[in-house]
């Protein structure tokens, strides 16, 4: 994928938000909530960016999609900026770039039909007549397995996995090029989950999407994912291939990460413990060593082509 | 016998069924399930298989109003199911503690720490309030906070997901219960701090003797915590054994299916396996027959009991339905998981 | 705490000069003037043009209103129209009447609203949670100026069993006869505006109920083995009360409100009937001051909710 054409680039981008307080109620402090992460997503790419809650990692995406604005920083899209929204909107830029939520309980207007929940990004962006609109909605449908029945339904009347699968019908109505997906899988059952995975990697071999998938789910974000970010407070501490996060983890909190994660395996569980009490340890006697003074990562230094972590510098060889 | 002598719960042919615009749904059916001392069962399934209702069930925590309830739970030779209030409460928090999902609502967001801790102590033991304080910060202490004495005057809002967590699990533990019912204790959290409450949990089970019945969608923490598994489809039991025998010979076609569609069991470019159709909802539930049967179109009803019974295979592994004995994957060869 | 209530407090001054230039503006819309009912009728247009002269009356709207605030710095409203006093004096002894029946009416909402309230949503869907809830549609489907109207005639005249109008009665002397007829004097509108505004009270309390009891901390409780007496007593009561709590202070506006009504058809001399008749007689100067008195009470009343909340609520800090 090193070769593929650059879609989306996010250079420093800090989204801070502010704390109000004494008597005038003035700024007295500021949440970094995202604290100068890059990144590049090529075309083709399925970028994974995990985190636990509070990472940013949610915050990022909004950003990149544009629901919430950069306090600084710049995201080019295309080799256009799009940081503002002038200029977003000038070049109908969710036309291109559009997002599949967490909960699709709380992200489909209960009161809007299927039609016209599907429609909505096609009626902001294409032209198209009735008949048009209503082949391109039904399509969409077929695509995500729901029958033509679904249109003049109401989102109540979808189990949690269809909902979703709607979710993302609406998504690439407008034949994006880059979906973010904010834990599009985490409210969903184990059988469902398989089942809305499947689908978007079929829609990306289709109509050749490009996603940012933001997760906390190691197991997920491996099977679906080629580039792989690690957030931790508001940073990025470790970027890579799916090898080098899985199997040559760096940073000490991609480590924990990985070793918290449940062995599905019974026969391993002993061991797998013993490990992650290990990395436990570790994680406690050296983790200052990965965070400067002020509890902040370090900055992200080059171990590979792909490979980049926030690590201290004597510790690059070893 | 030995067996007896550790054993802390039965659950004997248990239904409950809810009542939705005046007519009642059977949500779980003919439970039958035993806890003994010092072991993990886990009971595994996905959402709306039943298996919060059975843990609801065995606290007496339905609106009799709105379900019904049949068969016998056993506690100490004593029904629980047949206690009125008064009689239950002399077991729920002192020989049953229950641990729930959301540690923020599980919370009243109205008063301290402490006093939500102590709550237990205080209907059920006589100790003086300064005897409870001390409890209190033990407890804290004991599930993992550092800082009791702060923790304990903090309110729910102000401690993290994580921290709620150890209160929610200080609380079940106060009156050190024989047996700890966890309803999915670590879904709201983080990994990091799933794996430390785990531990907990595991930590608490040995260090007190008691039974956790650990109520759980995830397969990656059965894997790591059960002794046994329950496995719960459509609210049935499935499948029964120990979590070895379970997971390196899984039988019922639902477990089976469910361990396939791990993603941590495929490669990346593997298509995951879905199961075909869907639950039906409570009202839409056959009420005979094997329930699993349509999500297995390819497979003939003659394989599928009329009535399906549980069949022991090896000794204190379960499985319902006789449909698991020729069952293959359509697509592979049966032997893929 | 105290610095955001004094930050509260601050900000009321622009709310409330922002006020009195509307309430300013508009009195000096209204047709008429303070003079030409109230006079001796033999008195020339001449004459009222003078009296208004003087009276400033004639000056531009901005000029008067500085005259006024100019007073009202130095503790002087000026002296009513009508009346012929000091306004703060008519208001001072007016404002008392009212103060004691809204508090007594407050008292009565309070101590029918909240066991109903109570009492519905834990009967919820059965037949206690329908009386109350027939009562409540029935208080608020009714004007409250038909209630009162029916009740002065059934208990005043028809049963002639509680006093039509005034605040005391006039033969009372002594300290206790004037405390005991005022009391009396308020029975009847207060326990009428009680069970007019106890609807608002009990739903809110009814759903409080219903949400606390559904909620997880209750499941918890129960789980503890806490009996269902007890977590009535320890965890739904106080959860359930938030939203009357938040409530609590904004009534005041409700109970000004409804004064107006109380006292016009009781005859009862509170601020209520006081500003009826300053409207209607054109008395600029105690109308302009009875509204930024009320002003001044609604923020206030706003202001003590918030506070309220934050004391029972530890998830919100006036900050």
């Amino acid at each position: 994928m090193k070769d593929s054409p650059i879609l989306l680039k996010v250079k420093n981008l800090r989204v801070h938000f502010p704390v109000r307080g004494g008597f005038w109620n003035r700024i007295i402090d500021k949440v970094k909530a995202v604290d100068g992460v890059s990144l590049t997503i090529r075309k083709g790419d399925t970028y994974g960016l995990i985190g636990e809650s509070g990472s940013g990692k949610s915050t990022t995406g909004k950003a990149i999609v544009g629901l919430q604005d950069a306090t600084k920083g710049h995201i080019s899209f295309m080799d256009s900026d799009v940081t503002k929204k002038s200029a977003r909107k000038k070049m109908n830029y969710n036309h291109d770039v559009q997002m599949i939520f967490q909960d699709p309980e709380l992200s489909l207007n209960p009161e809007k039909r299927i039609f016209d929940i599907i429609a909505e990004p096609l009626r902001n962006f294409e032209h198209l007549n009735n008949e048009e609109e209503k082949i391109k909605v039904l399509k969409l449908l077929e695509i995500v397995g729901l029958g033509p029945d679904s249109l003049y339904k109401y989102p109540h009347q979808f189990s949690g996995g269809q909902r979703q699968r709607i979710g993302v019908a609406r998504a690439v109505a407008t034949n994006p090029k880059l979906i973010v997906a904010d834990e599009p899988v985490s409210a969903l059952d184990l059988s469902v989950q398989a089942q809305v995975l499947n689908f978007m990697k079929k829609i990306q071999k289709e109509f050749d999407i490009s996603y940012l998938f933001i997760s906390h789910d190691l197991g997920v974000v491996k099977h679906m994912c080629n580039h792989i970010a690690i957030m931790n407070r508001g940073r990025i501490v470790e970027i890579g291939t799916r090898e080098d996060i899985y199997e040559h983890p760096l940073h000490i909190y991609t480590k924990r990460l990985l070793a918290s994660i449940p062995e599905a395996d019974v026969n391993k569980r002993e061991e797998h413990h013993k490990n992650r009490l290990e990395v436990e340890k570790y994680y406690e006697q050296n983790k200052d060593k990965f965070y400067d003074e002020n509890g902040e990562a370090l900055p992200l230094i080059q171990i590979t082509d792909t490979h980049l972590a926030a690590i201290p510098k004597n510790m690059k060889k070893g | 016998m030995d067996i007896f002598k550790d054993r802390l719960l039965s659950i004997e042919n248990v239904n409950t069924s809810f009542k939705m615009d005046g007519k009642f749904y059977s949500a779980i059916k003919n439970i039958n399930l035993n806890i003994n001392r010092d072991e993990i069962l886990s009971i595994v399934g996905e959402s709306g298989c039943g298996k919060s209702t059975l843990a609801e069930t065995i606290m007496g925590l339905l609106n009799p109003e709105e379900a019904k309830v049949s068969g016998k739970i056993y506690f100490n030779k004593k029904d629980l199911i047949q206690m009125d209030e008064k009689e239950l409460n002399t077991y729920r928090g002192i020989k049953i503690g229950m641990i729930f999902q959301d540690p923020l609502s599980a919370l009243d967001p109205l008063k301290r720490i402490e006093e939500q801790v102590a709550e237990s102590l205080l209907y059920h033991t006589n100790e003086t309030s300064g005897e409870r304080h001390k409890r209190v910060l033990y407890l804290l202490n004991k599930v993992g906070i550092d800082k009791p004495d702060l923790i304990a005057h903090e309110f729910p809002h102000q401690l993290s997901g994580g921290m709620r967590q150890r209160v929610v699990i200080a609380m079940a533990i106060a009156c050190e219960p024989d047996l700890i019912i966890a309803d999915e204790p670590t879904t709201a959290l983080d990994v990091t701090i799933q794996a430390q409450i785990l531990d907990l949990l595991k930590k608490i089970q040995s260090e007190n003797h008691c039974g956790i019945i650990l109520i759980t969608h995830d397969l990656g923490v059965v894997a790591e915590t059960a002794d046994r598994v329950a496995v719960m489809y459509a609210g049935q039991i499935v499948e029964l054994g120990d979590v070895k025998q379970v997971f390196n010979n899984p039988k019922h076609p639902y477990t089976r299916s469910l361990l396939r569609s791990m993603p941590q069991n495929s490669t990346i470019d593997d298509h995951l396996y879905v199961i075909e159709g869907s639950v039906p909802s409570l009202k839409k539930m056959p009420t005979d027959g094997d329930l699993f049967a349509p999500r297995i179109p390819w497979v003939p009803m003659s394989e599928h009991e009329e009535h399906p019974k549980m069949h022991e295979l090896d000794s204190g592994h379960w499985v319902r339905c006789t449909c698991y004995k020729n069952f293959y994957f359509p697509d592979k060869d049966g032997s893929a998981v | 705490m105290w610095k955001t209530i004094l930050r509260r407090l601050l900000i009321m001054i622009p709310e409330l000069i922002i006020l009195s230039v509307l309430v300013f503006i508009l009195s000096k819309q209204l047709p008429g003037d303070p003079f030409t009912g109230s006079i001796n009728p033999k008195a020339s247009m001449g004459q009222i043009h003078h009296l208004m002269k003087i009276n400033g009356l004639y000056d531009p709207w901005y000029q008067q209103y500085w005259h006024w605030v100019v007073h009202l710095l130095h503790g002087d409203l000026g002296n009513s129209y009508e009346y012929q006093e000091p306004v703060t004096a008519i208001i001072g002894s007016r404002a008392i009447n009212t103060f004691w029946l809204a508090l007594l009416t407050m008292i009565m909402t309070y101590a029918i609203g909240l066991p109903m309230g109570l009492y519905a949503g834990r009967h919820e869907g059965k037949l206690q949670d329908a009386l109350v809830r027939i009562y409540s549609y029935a208080t608020m489907s009714v004007p409250f100026f038909v209630v009162l109207v029916i009740g002065c005639w059934i208990f005043g005249y028809g049963l002639n069993i509680f006093p039509t109008s005034g605040s005391v009665a006039p033969n009372a002397t002594g300290f206790f006869p004037v405390l005991l007829s005022k009391f009396y004097h308020m029975i009847l509108p207060a326990t009428l505006g009680a069970l007019f505004a106890t609807s608002s009270i009990t739903q809110y309390l009814r759903s409080g109920v219903i949400d606390a009891k559904n909620s997880n901390y209750v499941k918890t409780a129960q789980a503890k083995g806490v009996s269902m007496n007890n977590i009535y007593k320890h965890h739904i009561m106080r959860n359930a009360m938030l939203p009357i709590a938040a409530f609590a202070g904004y009534s005041i506006t409700g109970l000004l409100g409804g004064s107006l009504f109380t006292e016009q058809i009781f005859s009862y001399p509170g601020m209520g009937l006081l500003f009826l008749n300053a409207v209607n007689f054109r008395d600029y100067t105690v109308m302009t001051a009875l509204v930024l008195l009320y002003g001044f009470l609604s923020l206030l009343g706003t202001l003590l909710s918030d506070i309220a909340l934050s004391i029972i609520d530890p998830r919100i800090r006036v900050e």
